[in-house]
């Protein structure tokens, strides 16, 4: 079993599942930091694999269909932004609407592009960078030359820089924090906010666009879930880019093992249920109270 | 002088009047953005949504089929609204319904031989416990360490559904199949077609009649009693509710209880009045729906029944209309209702607002 686990398969599953996850828990981490709760990451992600795999298969470049996942994951963020900053109203029920409304209308587009209500045809995966040094298993030299996964390691970094190194990263957490104080000091509560919801669009976008290229299809409702399990790993990572991103590793170790002990002593459900166990014991403080940002949820309104 | 006009409440900003014109509003402009996404097919909007109407309302089948996918969520929706009165938001329904209908059936399936007057009454009370154990969890979490409701009932959600799962694969399941056995016969509760032939072939049954009792008991609960006044108080306002003796954490976790045990006579429609077991996925998304429900029903108990009426329908309507159009339209329909809700809240007000100011000025001129 040990050197099951060890295996450099096992390795490029854990990656497989982990990248996705840690796109998406980052957007939550941009989303949240800047004051809007964003349960619309199930939605993103779903939408960014839908266009990923149109922009795809009509032009036949991933190039082309990675910008489409990106434009997905953008649109519906927008909306979710739209309703939650301008609007003022509910983000969450805002959120679950508009995964209810992705599940609808990527459904209803494939079924009318593609005459079908459950997938599309195959489409091209991102072309990978050759490893030299993995030459018998070349799945996993596919996986680990995907430059997407750099891609996601240098995000979880540069992330964790803007948002605690930065002047932007400062006046995101303030207006997360405390919009009140942050407009005083003549920052732009609303733009600020905007920009960190448009962010969890790119990248939860981004994650969709992953999972329509690991697959070389769209299947419906393929985000079965990972927005939400994002959205755990964000709170498990104490909305910390390098804490969710880690949480995020936690998980998709997590699930690989699962893939792998299939059949094995322990029942699949229960190594299932780890990321939301683990967000709920979080949650509670017995294991290092996980708090959210000050403002998180809360529509700003200014004095007049 | 005073202002008569502002002395004197326009009709228009009464809440009964915006109650009642948002979800009309909501339910009209979201029709309206359906028929360009009908359109967009190539579909005449009319046609189709003359189908929609005539085959669900206009014969009895379709009727049995609507109220069969309208029990569910009436439940659901008691259940997001009584949480909602004491300002909690309930994401959990569908974990709470998926416990409460299970343990409906595991208690069926080892009860053969009691008798009706006694099985039934036991089995709506199994489902309640089991969904009361799920709402009572994240209830418990928010009074005593202050945990957000919202995403503990998230995580339960699917926490319930890996548990139920694991039950009907490898416990109490029929070999090969992911459903448990049958309840003791004694414990069905009967269709509509077995007294009304107009109903024949429809799974509508007499826990239509349980979502409504229920709607009741939910409105003189939270409008009649001292348990439900305190309970809006606690809601309303935290720190007047503690200030004149209210225990609010008493009333969160009774009201996430409450809210679970509701969820949970979900299993009286689908396990004790259709299939006669628990089957994995047998809920498809019921709980969060149960949200859209009380939201456009307006946490009303009778408000809910008109909501689940509606989204019945669509339900339903979705089956009947996808010959012409895919049958996603429904859920991008209860989407747009759901997005308009929240939003007309604000909006109307404010456009209500403005509106009523620029009139006060030009009677003042």
């Amino acid at each position: 079993m040990i050197s099951q686990i060890f295996s450099l398969a096992f390795l490029a599953q854990t990656i497989r599942i982990t990248v996705p996850y840690s796109l998406a828990s980052l957007g939550g981490v941009y989303s949240e930091r800047g004051g809007v709760v964003n349960i619309a990451l199930e939605g993103i992600i779903l939408n960014g694999a839908f266009c990923a795999t149109v922009g795809t298969y009509y032009t036949g470049s991933p190039w082309f269909g990675l910008l489409c996942g990106i434009a997905g994951g953008l649109l519906v963020a927008a909306i979710h932004a739209a309703i939650s900053i301008h609007v003022k109203a509910d983000q969450i029920i805002s959120g679950i609407a508009l995964n209810l409304f992705a599940v609808g209308i990527t459904k209803f587009v494939l079924e009318i592009l593609f005459q079908s209500s459950s997938n599309s045809p195959r489409i091209a995966g991102l072309p990978y960078i050759k490893l030299g040094f993995i030459k018998d298993q070349p799945d996993v030299a596919h996986l680990l030359g995907n430059p997407l996964v750099l891609l996601t390691v240098l995000i979880v970094v540069a992330s964790h820089f803007i948002i605690f190194k930065t002047r932007f990263g400062l006046r995101l957490r303030s207006v997360g924090e405390n919009p009140e104080a942050a407009d005083t000091v003549g920052i732009n509560v609303t733009s600020y906010r905007y920009y960190g919801v448009l962010i969890s669009g790119v990248l939860a976008g981004l994650a969709g666009a992953w999972l329509a290229f690991d697959q070389h299809s769209f299947t419906d409702g393929m985000s079965a879930g990972r927005g939400y399990i994002a959205l755990a790993a964000m709170i498990v990572g104490k909305w910390n880019p390098l804490g969710a991103a880690a949480a995020c590793l936690l998980f998709g170790f997590a699930e690989s093992l699962q893939i792998q002990l299939q059949g094995g002593t322990l029942p699949t459900q229960f190594i299932q249920m780890i990321p939301y166990l683990a967000t709920i014991v979080v949650l509670a403080g017995f294991i290092g109270k996980s708090v959210a940002p000050g403002a998180d949820g809360i529509p700003y309104e200014k004095e007049k | 002088m005073a202002d008569p006009v502002k002395s004197r409440k326009h009709w228009l900003e009464h809440p009964a009047t915006q109650n009642f014109l948002i979800p009309i509003l909501a339910v009209i402009l979201s029709f309206g953005v359906g028929a360009i996404f009908i359109l967009i097919v190539g579909q005449n909007p009319f046609q189709v949504y003359s189908v929609l109407f005539s085959q669900t309302l206009g014969t009895s089948y379709g009727v049995g089929q609507l109220l069969f996918k309208t029990t569910p969520l009436i439940f659901a929706g008691l259940s997001v609204a009584i949480c909602f009165k004491a300002g909690l938001f309930n994401i959990g329904a569908e974990g709470q319904l998926q416990l409460g209908a299970f343990m409906t059936a595991l208690v069926g399936m080892y009860t053969v031989g009691v008798p009706a007057f006694l099985e039934i009454p036991l089995l709506i009370l199994a489902g309640m416990v089991g969904g009361g154990i799920w709402g009572f969890i994240p209830g418990y979490l928010k009074a005593k360490t202050g945990a957000h409701e919202v995403i503990n009932t998230i995580m339960l959600n699917f926490i319930a559904a890996a548990l139920v799962s694991f039950f009907v694969t490898n416990l109490f399941n029929v070999p090969a199949t992911v459903h448990t056995p049958d309840i003791a016969p004694t414990g069905r509760i009967p269709r509509f077609d077995t007294i009304f032939s107009s109903f024949s072939g429809s799974p509508v049954n007499f826990s239509i009649l349980i979502a409504v009792l229920a709607a009741f008991a939910v409105w003189y609960y939270v409008d009649k009693t001292r348990y439900g006044y305190e309970l809006r108080v606690a809601g309303l306002n935290s720190k007047a509710a503690e200030y004149s003796g209210i225990s609010v954490s008493k009333n969160i976790i009774l009201s996430m209880t409450i809210g679970g045990a509701i969820a949970g006579l979900v299993g009286t429609n689908y396990v004790m009045g259709y299939k006669y077991y628990f089957e994995e996925g047998f809920s498809t998304g019921t709980g969060f729906m149960g949200i859209a429900v009380a939201l456009l029903g307006n946490n009303n108990p009778f408000g809910v029944i008109l909501a689940a009426l509606l989204f019945g329908m669509l339900e339903y309507g979705g089956l009947v209309i996808n010959t012409m159009v895919p049958k996603e339209l429904v859920s991008i329909l209860q989407a747009i209702v759901i997005i308009f809700v929240i939003s007309s809240n604000k909006i109307f007000r404010k456009i209500v607002v403005n509106f009523l100011k620029k009139r006060t000025l030009r009677v003042n001129d």
